[in-house]
């Protein structure tokens, strides 16, 4: 009984625990995909610039009309994408590196963040909007972060033997005359689509978590795209429960305690997962016959 | 009964650059369908370059690059292995499987008849059993039959190989030597960028000696000589970092 209510009490009793649980339901089972072409595509980091790219697009809209969820994510995702393709561009056209470009959009946007949102709001408004605020999702945001969820993942569906080939061989795809710009382009937008769903929740300060964490901590639990998406989502919506019943049991910040739980889980997949992990590399210490 | 069929390639006055440095420069000749060409030359000669820019991954600075009797999304293209991410997450079912793109493109699954032919393919390049095997468990040459498999199954009429041997074993080499041989024999025109100035002298039909210049093509035994191999050393160094522009006409 005791367990009973430690563990579903809190959902059955309050709305906004459904709420937040569905919403994050959602993200983790749309930001697996992404995550793990993230980390194939050794852009995890990347994935945590662009999260910080859409803070001064949605700050702006903060600024323009408030708490507005369609204001804010109109000017997240226009900023993001802004973000992205401004920075592949100059790491194309100038001798400048891309993680270096990458930095340098992340600093000047998450200053100038900061700045606007401090211009019109409070310091509460700022901490809403660096780290989200999970127990208040409406329904709004909760059909938006759905209907990212299932555009993410009908368009993955499309593009993924594109991308699969764009991240392994480019050169093959190219010559024959696969479009894989169009693929690459296509998952940016993907990935700032979900960092906009995301960041109602989590803010824009933590969303990246719920997304790269999974995927890195599935690496070790599957050695196949499929097999790591699955085991990304799982990692993500288990991360999610925990985070959420330790927020509430011990009144704790919510997105800080999901993506501490996502990063737990991470510790324990190197340490214990199938594959390269420190288990599995001590277990395997003595070699086979041939 | 296919060397009527096959295609060609015709260079004029090609020159492609990185950042404005010329990496293949006024490069004029043609590949000729049926060829079996080597294409030999000191690093950074550009041999690798003039691959991309037939391919079609650079685009010439000036010249051109004309195909006859071939689509250019129809070259068979063996990338340099550098140039590929062995540590993704792919078995050797699915790389040599991405020679079937043209037929089954970005959306029709793979059915029972295109998966009999991908595991004939495997057979061919002696990877029966590895099927499932994840790429980054294969060593150098097993990886590199695995590309040949694909190869293989794209089945095209022109083969583009860039250092097809680099890292790999004497067997290997011969299987797949072989492979390429037969590809030459049903009258597939074939390039293929190499190291190995013995495996050019006895295998290879005919080269061209590159040092972003053409030093000389034609016959192997012709242009493999110690005056041009010394030509094509002296070329590549006469090359400079602050080099001004080019007068040439383009």
């Amino acid at each position: 009984m005791a367990l009973y209510d430690l563990l579903f009490g809190p959902f059955i009793e309050f709305g906004f625990m459904r709420r937040a649980l569905m919403g994050c339901i959602a993200l983790s089972i749309s930001g697996a995909p992404i995550g793990v072409f993230l980390v194939l595509r050794r852009m995890s980091l990347m994935g945590d610039v662009m999260a910080h790219a859409i803070l001064p697009g949605a700050a702006i809209g903060f600024l323009l009309s408030g708490f507005s969820l369609f204001a804010m994510t109109v000017g997240g995702v226009a900023a993001g994408l802004l973000v992205a393709l401004g920075a592949g561009a100059i790491a194309r056209t100038t001798p400048l590196r891309e993680d270096a470009s990458f930095a340098a959009f992340y600093l000047v946007s998450l200053g100038l963040g900061v700045m606007i949102v401090s211009i019109k709001g409070s310091n509460i408004d700022l901490l809403h909007v660096l780290f989200g605020n999970v127990l208040a999702l409406d329904d709004p945001s909760i059909y938006l972060i759905g209907g990212i969820a299932t555009v993410t993942l009908l368009s993955l569906a499309l593009i993924y033997r594109l991308l699969v080939a764009e991240c392994f061989d480019p050169g093959f795809l190219k010559s024959v005359g696969g479009a894989g710009g169009m693929a690459h382009f296509l998952f940016l937008a993907l990935v700032v689509l979900n960092l906009v769903g995301g960041f109602n929740a989590l803010g824009t300060l933590m969303v990246v978590g719920l997304i790269v964490l999974p995927a890195a901590s599935a690496r070790f639990w599957s050695e196949s795209v499929p097999g790591q998406i699955v085991a990304a989502a799982i990692i993500g919506i288990v991360s999610s429960l925990v985070g959420l019943l330790v927020s509430y049991h011990a009144e704790l910040p919510t997105s800080p305690a999901i993506i501490l739980a996502a990063g737990a889980i991470h510790a324990a997949s190197i340490l214990a997962g199938r594959h390269g992990s420190f288990a599995s590399q001590a277990l395997r210490a003595r070699h086979l016959r041939a | 009964m296919l060397k009527r069929t096959a295609p060609s390639i015709q260079l004029d006055n090609l020159t492609l650059s990185y950042r404005r440095h010329p990496a293949v420069h006024h490069l004029s000749g043609t590949f000729q369908p049926g060829s079996f060409t080597a294409i030999f030359g000191p690093n950074g000669a550009g041999k690798s370059t003039l691959l991309k820019g037939i391919v079609g991954l650079i685009k010439p600075d000036s010249g051109r690059v004309t195909l006859d009797g071939i689509r250019r999304d129809d070259i068979g293209y063996l990338p340099q292995q550098s140039a590929l991410d062995r540590s993704f997450p792919m078995r050797v079912l699915d790389v040599a499987a991405m020679g079937l793109w043209r037929k089954a493109g970005i959306f029709s699954a793979i059915g029972r008849k295109q998966l009999g032919a991908v595991e004939a393919a495997l057979e061919a390049v002696g990877l029966t059993g590895f099927e499932d095997r994840i790429i980054g468990t294969l060593s150098g040459g097993q990886f590199q039959r695995a590309l040949f498999a694909r190869l293989l199954l794209q089945d095209t009429k022109l083969i583009l190989l860039d250092e097809p041997f680099t890292a790999i074993d004497a067997r290997t080499c011969e299987d797949l030597l072989a492979l390429i041989s037969g590809w030459h024999a049903e009258g597939r025109t074939v390039v293929t960028v190499l190291h190995d100035l013995d495996i050019v002298r006895e295998r290879i039909p005919e080269t061209l000696l590159l040092a972003r210049e053409k030093v000389a093509w034609g016959p192997t035994a012709e242009v493999i000589t110690d005056a041009n191999l010394a030509r094509a050393r002296h070329l590549h160094e006469a090359f400079e970092d602050n080099a001004e522009l080019c007068e040439m006409p383009a």
